[in-house]
């Protein structure tokens, strides 16, 4: 734009060399554009957690606690034990052990069969359930009933606290079963 | 639409008396009539009544059998959705970026738009873009609708990576929506220091709701729910966060009793959209067309069979060929009567082929995530004209 006028500018005032175009700016290091972010605003959105337990709050739950919980928020879409439906079902795991799934179509992807990391339930449940009321537990209320969920996928023992030192260290089985990506990465990165 | 008095009123006045409220939708000689004023916002013409195709409250799918050319009408994007569609206001509406960086900040939609902005056209499907149970009555729409081309506009991440300043380490970042799943991803920075965008428009004009209003994340080539709408957040980091998303979900199983995780790339594909059910085919020339499309750049070939997979023949394929977008292609046939099945196969510039059913059902297995399935499909041209799906079995 910038450019386009200066040009202008030069024609108007006779000078003929001002045909050729100068050359495009470039790209400063930093354009100075946004604001920066405070601690505060940063901490009211960031609620994710991470497998090895960075991100998870203070607060603390037991399995019993959260038994109470899931029959009065949870039971009617994921069914009495976690196991009937009619949304996903989240308890039961596989006698065989052996990550069957790609030969079994009917065997259901719960957290003890399939899941590999116990921090995914708190942070997932915490963000996004129950989807009539998302984020409206508090985090003891979902400690809780992680530790209901985990309990009841025979990951933890009936009195188990699930806190932010406890939960990271919940030996998932489904773990080992999981690949990254092993296709081809390609030779020749795709043009844009 | 009918012409009533009140409209014609409100177009030319009086000049126009031809009007009467019993007319027919559409007048014998359009050019005995004076047509309709300008009007702010154009719509379809009437008789056209292309739509989505409703498969739940939480996806809809487009409808090719319906489209032309490689650009999906906006309204007619696919959809899919984990909380329902947010009403976000733009005015108030701001990504944040923070983590391992030197200066965590908040951009706003308007500061967003100043930076220097980048548009491309780009195909974005979602990972579970095949109906394995689809029976003969089934529409290209229907058995693999999940996938739409549009020129998205935005701001490259790179750009904004800049701005905040990478911490060495940094290897992955999670994208958070504001929507009510709150969804997250994680992605390599790899990706978001190259061709990734925060786009915030579509087609020339802003996001639709239900492709991310006012910003989203747009991962070229990658599989749909990577690129998380209505975004509010980056945050940097050293690994990835394992959301359920990435876990639970969008992991697929295979044979050898092990799940693929984190299979961004979507591979080759291609898609025959005429002719195709619910079409009726004369005996003659016939244009068998479709869209292929690749994560891996440019489509560089696209075979038709006509005879259920014996010969192929490359079909025409639509310039600019362009990469990480649907490619159209066109292949002249002529039908001399009795049943044929058609099919396509899409060949990449990396010289990968799309598989065959029995060839992803091998490494794969019956009971597999229906992510990342991208067979050669085809249709049986009946001894009548009339077409159907070719019905497949998965086990
Ligand atoms: C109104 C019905 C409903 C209620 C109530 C509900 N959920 Fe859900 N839940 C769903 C649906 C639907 C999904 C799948 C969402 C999706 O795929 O986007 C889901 C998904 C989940 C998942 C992930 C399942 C998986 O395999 O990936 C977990 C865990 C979960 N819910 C836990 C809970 C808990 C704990 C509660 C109680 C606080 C609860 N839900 C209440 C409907 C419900």
């Amino acid at each position: 734009m910038t450019r386009i006028r200066f040009a202008f500018m030069s024609c108007a005032l006779g000078g003929l060399a001002a045909i050729a175009p100068l050359a495009a700016q470039q790209a400063p290091a930093r354009f100075g554009i946004g604001r920066p972010a405070s601690p505060a605003e940063i901490a009211a959105l960031d609620i994710d957690v991470m497998p090895d337990g960075r991100g998870l709050p203070a607060g603390k739950g037991t399995s019993a606690e959260g038994q109470a919980l899931y029959a009065t928020k949870c039971a009617q879409c994921h069914g009495a034990t976690g196991k009937e439906g009619p949304n996903d079902v989240l308890v039961g795991r596989d006698p065989r052990g052996t990550f069957p799934f790609s030969q079994d179509p009917k065997l259901p992807h719960t957290i003890g069969n399939y899941w590999p990391y116990a921090t995914t339930v708190f942070d997932y449940v915490r963000r996004a359930m129950p989807p009539t009321a998302p984020g409206s537990l508090t985090d003891d209320e979902v400690y809780a009933l992680t530790a209901f969920l985990l309990h009841a996928n025979d990951l933890i023992p009936a009195d188990a606290v699930m806190d932010k030192a406890s939960l990271p260290k919940v030996a998932m089985p489904a773990r080992q079963f999981f690949t990254p990506d092993t296709r081809k990465q390609l030779a020749t990165k795709p043009q844009r | 639409m009918k012409v009533t008095r009140r409209s014609l009123l409100a177009g030319a006045a009086g000049a126009v008396a031809l009007g009467s409220t019993t007319q027919a939708q559409t007048a014998a000689d359009p050019s005995k009539v004076r047509g309709k004023p300008s009007r702010a916002v154009g719509q379809r013409a009437a008789p056209e009544k292309v739509q989505r195709i409703l498969r739940s409250g939480a996806a809809s799918s487009t409808p090719h059998q319906d489209l032309m050319g490689i650009i999906t009408p906006s309204d007619l994007h696919f959809e899919r959705h984990h909380g329902g569609v947010p009403e976000i206001d733009p005015t108030t509406h701001s990504v944040l970026i923070h983590g391992m960086v030197e200066r965590p900040m908040i951009f706003t939609l308007a500061e967003l738009k100043r930076f220097p902005s980048h548009s491309q056209i780009y195909f974005l499907e979602c990972s579970g873009n095949l109906g394995r149970t689809a029976g003969p009555d089934t529409t290209p729409g229907m058995l693999a609708g999940l996938t739409s081309t549009s020129e998205w506009t935005g701001v490259r991440l790179a750009t904004l990576l800049k701005e905040v300043g990478v911490k060495p380490g940094a290897k992955w970042l999670l994208a958070e929506g504001t929507d009510a799943a709150v969804l997250t991803r994680s992605i390599p920075i790899e990706k978001a220091q190259d061709d990734a965008l925060i786009a915030y428009g579509q087609n020339g004009e802003a996001l639709r709701p239900e492709q991310g209003y006012p910003t989203r994340l747009f991962l070229p080539g990658w599989e749909g729910n990577a690129s998380v709408k209505w975004l509010r957040r980056i945050e940097v980091a050293d690994q990835p966060f394992m959301t359920r998303e990435e876990t639970s979900k969008y992991t697929e199983p295979f044979a050898n009793n092990t799940a693929r995780m984190f299979s961004f790339r979507m591979d080759a594909r291609s898609l025959i959209t005429a002719p195709a059910f619910p079409k009726t085919i004369e005996k003659g020339w016939v244009e068998i067309q479709g869209i292929a499309w690749t994560g891996a750049g440019r489509i560089r070939r696209v075979d038709v069979s006509t005879d259920g997979g014996r010969t192929w023949t490359a079909a025409n394929l639509q310039e600019p060929v362009l990469p990480l977008a649907h490619t159209r292609f066109r292949h002249l046939w002529n039908w001399t009567g009795g049943e044929a099945v058609i099919m396509s196969r899409a060949v990449d510039e990396t010289g990968y082929v799309q598989p065959t059913k029995d060839a992803l059902l091998k490494l794969r297995g019956p009971g597999t995530a229906t992510y990342h399935l991208n067979p050669i499909t085809g249709w049986v041209v009946q001894a009548d004209g009339k077409v159907v799906y070719k019905e497949e079995a998965w086990g």
